[in-house]
């Protein structure tokens, strides 16, 4: 007895849904708008090739001798990265306790504290510096002060997304031990999350040295000041040993630090 | 005066469900008193209400004569200071070492500032090396609490209890997640401390032959209403199959004598 065939149409047709393809309209319609109204054109490129050709020429040899010239602001960077990840590592940790919900316990601190946090990571750091330098004018206080914030940004993200994933249980034996809320977080909360907010520190530290190092673009100091004196003046090759100068110390620190903190995890 | 008195206790969670209803229910010094039930009747929620892990709907418990339901601030954790506590999981700190796993049962007896700078008096140090001597495991003091067997990491918690020096101590499922030959090392344990120091044991267990064999004192739940309550001697087969609402099986009982 042969059965009636059965016929699976329904499943093999599968129709775009209508959101699917409202969201695929709106992409193309941004993509082609973007590109109308910032005139990029692949004739614009062909042009400018060349001249990237002659900033090179202009960049070869790079002035060795501008190194020492270079060498304390690059230090004064370094220093700045150091001080405001310090400063900015110790703020985060009371921002990232009332953050994260296992701990602060009321949804009235933490949403709040998150909001905050999140609205002040979106601001770019060379405006928070900007904004520092009008206030504390030129040198290197604005730019320890916008690291800092950097610091609280990220560390603090970090941190109170690790803090959630800690385990309940060593909570909940401190409790029944009859441990205040300090001696609670002593004792249950931070050995279990300080590896990782070591790691967190040394990985603000790398992302700090990096902005650190543009942020006397806009007047806070280190070696980002010097790299805009030398486009200024067109000494293309100062630029040159600038760069390269960078390049070195943002790589062996992003070295040393992600072997320290690979041993933290 | 009871040591543990629970007076019209009743919890109600938020989702309406009826976790304990209407307990009425002494505890004496010196009890090793074991919860048994099936799981969901209430087990769990009683031995955490006696040291308000979990707060009750109404009613009140007293421990020697003073309420905790009604306690705040200082005077609960001072409360709470006298009741140590074991759990399933052991809730040890495991990156912390044992020795400071076991001292953290005696935060409560110093001010907060010591605690942060981790200045305990050399008396907690001795009084931490003892309870880990008591529960045999005296040599893994410094030892990482993760590099130990569950059944070792068991005995810290037990010595972390000890430490605390509580006159009671509540332990909720111990062994539910140890070895038939732990569990009967952990039990033992738990027997000497109940005897040598006369800490009352109030336990939850799951094992029908576990709780014949070392309480003294059983306490029947069901679906969140004392049913049987008496000296171990009372709890015969039938008065078990009445708080079960069945007969016993054999996956009830361990098998371990």
């Amino acid at each position: 007895m042969a059965a009636p065939e059965k016929s699976y149409d329904q499943y093999l047709t599968r129709k775009l849904s209508q959101k699917t393809l409202f969201s695929m309209l709106l992409i193309l319609f941004l993509v082609i708008w973007s590109f109308i109204y910032t005139g990029f054109s692949i004739t614009d490129l062909f042009i400018g090739i060349p001249q990237i050709g002659e900033l090179f020429t202009a960049m070869f040899p790079p002035d060795w001798s501008y190194l020492s010239d270079i060498l304390q602001p690059m230090i004064d960077t370094i220093r700045m990265a150091i001080v405001g990840t310090f400063i900015g590592s110790i703020i985060a940790v009371p921002v990232a306790l009332l953050c994260a919900h296992n701990i602060a316990q009321s949804k009235w601190i933490s949403v709040p504290m998150r909001l905050i946090l999140n609205i002040v990571r979106t601001i770019p750091e060379l405006l928070i510096a900007a904004v520092f330098v009008a206030v504390f004018g030129i040198g290197q206080i604005p730019g320890v002060l916008a690291v800092m914030i950097l610091t609280i940004s990220i560390v603090g993200k970090l941190l109170y997304e690790s803090l959630e994933s800690i385990e309940r249980g060593p909570l909940e034996a401190m409790t029944a031990v009859g441990a205040n809320r300090i001696k609670w977080i002593i004792f249950g909360v931070v050995p279990q999350a300080l590896a990782s907010f070591f790691s967190y520190v040394l990985f603000a530290f790398e992302i700090n040295i990096r902005a650190a190092a543009v942020l006397g673009l806009v007047g806070a100091g280190g070696i980002g000041l010097y790299y805009d004196q030398t486009l200024g003046l067109f000494q293309y090759d100062r630029t040159a040993m600038i760069i390269i100068f960078t390049l070195v110390i943002v790589v062996v620190i992003d070295l040393i630090s992600s072997k320290v903190r690979e041993k933290l995890t | 005066m009871s040591q543990i008195e629970f007076k019209n206790v009743k919890k109600v969670y938020d989702n309406g469900h009826v976790g304990l209803d209407d307990i009425n229910l002494n505890i004496e010094k010196g009890d090793f008193a074991v919860i048994v039930g099936l799981s969901g009747a209430g087990k769990s929620t009683l031995l955490r209400s006696v040291n308000r892990l979990h707060d009750i709907t109404s009613g009140d418990i007293t421990i020697e004569g003073e309420s905790i339901t009604k306690a705040s601030g200082k005077k609960l954790l001072e409360m709470r200071r006298n009741i140590g506590m074991i759990f399933q999981h052991f809730n040890l700190v495991k990156r912390s070492s044992v020795m400071r796993n076991v001292l953290s049962g005696r935060v409560g007896y110093h001010p907060t500032w010591k605690m942060v700078l981790g200045l305990f008096p050399k008396e907690d140090k001795v009084k931490a090396l003892e309870a880990l001597e008591r529960v045999n495991i005296l040599e893994k003091h410094n030892a990482r609490s993760d590099e130990l067997s569950g059944g070792q990491q068991q005995r810290i918690s037990i010595a972390r209890a000890l430490c605390q020096e509580s006159s009671i101590i509540l332990a909720d499922e111990p062994v539910a997640s140890l070895d038939p030959l732990t569990t009967k090392q952990v039990m033992d344990d738990l027997k000497r401390i109940n005897k040598e120091l006369g800490i009352t044991i109030i336990i939850n267990l799951h094992f029908v032959d576990l709780a014949r064999e070392y309480g003294t004192r059983i306490i029947g739940l069901r679906a969140g209403k004392l049913v049987f309550d008496g000296p171990v001697e009372e709890a015969t087969d039938e008065a078990f199959s009445e708080i079960y609402g069945r007969s016993i099986s054999a996956d009830e009982k361990l098998g371990v004598d």
